[in-house]
């Protein structure tokens, strides 16, 4: 019953961030609604991790296999894209291969920043951080 | 022949789980980064369809089962971002200075190459909102005039290209910390860069679904003023 009971939770604030979505007038989804309802529920306690983790982390393991069904519909919109494919190719790699090292380089720059400023305190992940230490000395 | 598996309940998901478990499969034994997963279920389903004969709609009746699940899973993302949430307070500052940066990257990118290809405002417009996740994208498309067919297409080979290669423009660019990482995958690639998040560890896949969120929220504002520059 554990999952059922966890399903059902996920599921009514999936429906709330459509209610939100349907009563604001912004093109945001209601998942990301929902993701926000979520995640300030989870923060005041309102529903409490174990009530929802075990189904959540089901769903998110599978989620990949989500994304099959609107990519095989790709050959769909071939028609409209033929035309402008190679520009289209282009544009599509360079941008996300530059948005990836800027958004990764500048996020690494700031944290190191703020690192070397405060003690070498080390990284956040315990185990790296400790091997990566060793590894100075 | 053909009409049963046309009209079978199950046979888009079945297909699409199996696709995707070959993939699996496939990268294990031969541990190259272009046997992703995702990126061979596509093709095996997109082939399997063309040799059976079945048109998307009747694939799609079965199958959307699977992309009825996504909001589900994208309101669970809130899970490992809450259980993150000390080293999000921590780092508050480098996560948005790092999604800003993103955001304004691919919108520039996308500005200049527009210019050097010589597309049209409507061309434009339907690329601007290609990094976010394809329900926010497909409203900015929309509402700027952009053509959403095309921009739903773009969204998914940018999200399964961020899937594919992300690791190895983390070696190249030598990004390694976690929380960049993560940063990186979300706001180039959004959900299905998630995934890949997800694979590598709990902290890559916490900022990388912070990051669905707050890049998609950012590009709704940056896309509109944007959208005046072409």
């Amino acid at each position: 019953m554990k999952y059922v009971r966890q399903f059902a939770i996920i599921l009514a604030v999936s429906f709330l961030g459509e209610v939100l979505k349907a009563l604001i007038p912004l093109p945001i989804p209601a998942s990301i609604y929902g993701l926000v309802l979520m995640l300030a529920a989870l923060c005041l306690k309102v529903i409490p991790l174990c009530a929802v983790k075990d189904a959540g982390k089901f769903l998110i393991e599978i989620m990949p296999l989500m994304f099959i069904p609107a990519a095989v519909g790709l050959t769909q919109a071939w028609g409209r894209i033929q035309s402008i494919l190679i520009p289209l190719i282009i544009v599509t790699v360079v941008s996300t291969v530059l948005v990836m090292a800027v958004s990764g380089q500048v996020t690494q720059a700031v944290i190191r920043s703020g690192r070397s400023g405060s003690d070498q305190k080390g990284s956040d992940r315990e185990s790296s951080g400790g091997k990566e230490g060793r590894d100075r000395e | 022949m053909k009409d049963l598996f046309s009209n079978s309940v199950f046979f888009g998901v079945m297909i699409s789980v199996l696709a995707y478990e070959l993939g699996v499969l496939l990268k294990r034994r031969l541990k190259w980064a272009v046997c992703n997963p995702l990126l061979i279920a596509v093709i095996v389903v997109m082939l399997t369809l063309a040799v059976l004969g079945i048109d998307y709609e009747s694939y799609q009746e079965g199958a959307q089962l699977l992309s009825y699940l996504l909001t589900p899973a994208t309101v669970c993302l809130a899970i490992p971002l809450y259980e993150q949430i000390v080293l999000l307070k921590k780092h508050a500052r480098a996560i948005m200075a790092g999604l800003v940066s993103g955001v304004f990257t691919s919108l520039i990118s996308i500005l200049v190459m527009a210019m050097i290809f010589g597309f049209s405002h409507e061309e434009y417009v339907t690329l601007l909102p290609k990094s976010i996740t394809t329900a926010i994208g497909m409203g900015v498309s929309e509402e700027l005039g952009g053509i959403v067919t095309i921009t739903v297409a773009v969204i998914i080979v940018t999200g399964i290209i961020g899937n594919v290669i992300g690791e190895a423009v983390f070696r190249l660019f030598k990004i390694e910390e976690p929380i960049a990482k993560g940063i990186a995958l979300g706001s180039a690639s959004h959900a299905i860069g998630t995934a890949k998040a997800m694979e590598i560890g709990e902290i890559e896949g916490a900022m990388s679904s912070l990051s669905i969120a707050v890049a998609g929220l950012l590009t709704v504002i940056g896309a509109s003023v944007f959208a005046q520059f072409l």
